[in-house]
């Protein structure tokens, strides 16, 4: 299990290389910051330092718990992101695909609502407003219980 | 008691201050909230409505009525936007 939370852009294929050996099944997911208004040059992402990383390890050994996971990735970033740059990634690697596929959505749903991260939107005149949780993210976690 | 409080993101903003010490005989966290909020406007603005944020205490989140006995550091922050 890699849990990484860092400034630093990251290469997937590198955390790729050696990942899940004896799997059948990898799946990997990015974030991407994109730009919905086309005011947007950049994301801020502020995080809570100590209590990330307990998280973040503590939503990956649920995931571990639940699936059958020959392994598990997460890639954190925060700081100053431009738009098109990756924010995240989540890799599982299982013997079959069902078991990667639906860990990998489970990671993602709790790292959405309850990693402590928080994104703010940075125009082209600085920073904007702070992104707002949305309602349908809390609820899509309703589903794994 | 002593207490490391934090805020993040907006509330740190409405604030002014990323983190304090506080000194307090707070039971809760809801207790807590109310000592705060009574410091003035800064905070009134951050943390009077009680939905619009979160709470953890340890760096677990929390509810409002969570007991602050051994309590050493308490944040404040909006709904959480990872991934």
């Amino acid at each position: 299990m890699l849990i990484r939370i860092q400034p630093a852009p990251f290469e997937l294929a590198a955390l790729l290389d050696g990942f899940g050996a004896g799997a059948g099944a990898i799946v990997t997911f990015s974030g991407i910051v994109r730009d919905d208004t086309g005011q947007m040059v950049a994301l801020e992402l502020e995080h809570y330092p100590g209590m990330t990383e307990k998280s973040v390890t503590a939503i990956a050994e649920q995931a571990q718990a639940r699936w059958n996971l020959t392994d598990l990735a997460v890639i954190h970033r925060y700081g100053r992101l431009s738009v098109g740059e990756a924010i995240m990634c989540v890799a599982t690697a299982a013997r079959h695909r069902a078991e990667a596929f639906e860990a990998a959505e489970y990671l993602m749903d709790y790292l959405k609502s309850r990693a402590p991260f928080w994104k703010r939107e940075i125009g082209p005149d600085g920073p904007g407003d702070w992104v707002e949780a949305k309602a349908a993210d809390e609820d899509a976690l309703n589903r794994w219980d | 008691m002593k207490l490391d409080v934090l805020y993040f993101a907006w509330i740190r903003e409405r604030i002014g201050e990323p983190r304090e010490e506080i000194e307090t005989g707070a039971e809760t966290v809801r207790d807590l909230v109310s000592q705060l909020v009574a410091r003035g406007e800064r905070y009134e603005a951050a943390l009077s409505e009680v939905k619009s944020y979160r709470v953890a205490v340890d760096q677990e989140l929390v509810d409002f009525d969570h007991r602050l006995d051994h309590a050493r550091e308490v944040a404040f922050f909006p709904p959480m936007t990872g991934g």
